[in-house]
């Protein structure tokens, strides 16, 4: 399979095998309308086995949504068939509303129209604490 | 708008400020009578606490000030189900400062948000209580006449003691503290606390079931209560309360310059007979707890003698 299919729209490439479905409910991508291709287990010379998502629009990707999942993933960007843009990703320093506080002490537990917050304070071990009560997250490993 | 919701939200040298305000305060209390005329102090405490209430409440009248409030949640009005954030954000339009305790964690960063009063943040659960640590500094300085190349005993409930966590995390900015940890198993200091403030700042630190072993070692030994409500079973709770006890005999191979502090109120963590004892400085803290409270209000408020 090749980028060039797409005419305008993006290309998530090296998700590492078996975490496009994760990634595909993460980003909410059920709730488009255009079409989303799921390719799994693609042959890759640097990782072995990968997962690509490709969607036939240039929606707005949450990059922070994909950093915190995997920052090895490649966001292709495709405009009338070329290849404009490689978005590199990062481990965001917050993440807003992307996963939830699960200590039942916290506000957060009780006020529900506060943002989950939470920030990053390892970046080698990939920890999150919440903004409120410090509690860190489950790491999500990949 | 400054708040105060943790201790690291000052730096070391606003925590000396405040140290140095709170001297002059003890020295000069007469300069200080009026510096808060005609502001208002609002304590808005949705689970009691009468103790760190009044020390609020004490601290504001002696500057001078008002203080406004209520001191449980039935008689505020998130009994009828409004958010913290709204009760604050009304508040903050009466009061000049606001002192909260909730017993939600991250209850006084929400209020933050919305509040148009500088909150200081006087207990949210088991997460910070940052007056508390500065009492605790300005005991320490005022007993020892420095801040830095002491041992300091944190004996207790080390697991859940929230007055130890934010202690030791203060006293790691400083030069010099070495840390020694006495409890039992089930209550040691948690690991993320050791990797995050104690390997990451490469402080030394020992970790003990016994206090008469480390006791002679000891410039400072912080007390703390082992809570009953932590215990699944009574006989858990009753064996591991009675374990770290301080009685006289447990003293003998102290320094004479110890300095004993404990947050209060205790159970019977430190035997009554040790009161007149003159390294007994728990009830010195709670005297503490004022003068430090009023430095921060004028800190907050922008004043000054
Ligand atoms: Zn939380």
């Amino acid at each position: 399979m090749i980028v060039d299919q797409i005419e305008n729209g993006i290309v998530l490439d090296h998700i590492k095998a078996g975490y496009s479905m994760l990634i595909y409910n993460y980003l909410g991508l059920n709730d488009l309308d255009c079409t989303v291709a799921i390719i799994k287990n693609v042959k890759s010379s640097k990782m072995g086995k990968k997962d690509i998502i490709k969607i036939d629009s240039l929606i707005d990707i949450n990059f922070d949504i994909l950093g915190y999942i995997d920052a090895n993933i490649t966001v292709n960007v495709i405009r009338d068939g070329k290849l404009v843009k490689k978005q590199k990703l990062e481990l965001p320093e917050t993440l807003i509303n992307v996963i939830k506080c699960k200590n039942p002490r916290c506000i957060t537990s009780t006020e529900q129209e506060l943002d989950q917050r939470f920030i990053l304070t390892d970046k080698n071990e990939k920890t999150y604490r919440c903004a409120f009560c410090e509690t860190a997250s489950d790491s999500l490993k990949i | 708008m400054r708040h105060v919701l943790d201790i690291t939200d000052l730096s070391v040298s606003e925590i000396e400020e405040l140290i140095n305000v709170a001297q002059d305060i003890i020295a000069n209390p007469d300069d200080y009578r009026e510096v808060c005329k005609h502001k208002k102090l609002a304590t808005l405490f949705f689970e009691p606490s009468t103790r760190t209430r009044l020390s609020f409440e004490a601290a504001m009248l002696d500057l001078g000030g008002n203080v406004l409030g209520f001191s449980s949640a039935n008689s505020s009005s998130s009994a009828k189900g409004e958010s913290v954030a709204d009760t604050v954000q009304t508040v903050s339009y009466y009061a000049d400062i606001i002192a909260m305790r909730h017993p939600k964690e991250g209850a006084p960063l929400a209020a933050s948000y919305v509040s148009n009063a500088p909150i200081i943040n006087a207990g949210d659960g088991g997460h910070c209580h940052p007056t508390q640590t500065l009492t605790d500094l300005l005991t320490i300085y005022r007993e020892k006449g420095h801040l830095s190349n002491m041992t300091i005993g944190f004996c207790g409930d080390l697991k859940f003691g929230r007055t130890v966590h934010s202690l030791v995390s203060a006293l790691s900015r400083y030069e010099g503290f070495k840390f020694v940890f006495i409890s039992p198993s089930e209550l040691m200091m948690p690991s993320y606390v050791k990797a995050n403030v104690l390997d990451k700042n490469g402080l030394s630190y020992i970790e003990t079931e016994s206090l008469t072993d480390v006791m002679p070692e000891l410039d400072i030994l912080y007390m703390t209560r082992v809570q009953g409500e932590r215990f699944f079973n009574e006989e858990d709770y009753i064996r591991l309360r009675d374990k770290y006890i301080l009685s006289p005999d447990k003293l003998i191979n102290a320094k004479e310059d110890l300095a004993i502090l404990h947050p209060l109120p205790r159970v019977n963590e430190i035997a009554r007979s040790i009161d007149k004892d003159p390294r007994a400085c728990y009830f010195k803290q709670v005297q503490n707890g004022k003068f430090i409270r009023m430095a921060l209000i004028m800190k907050l408020l922008g004043l000054s003698k």
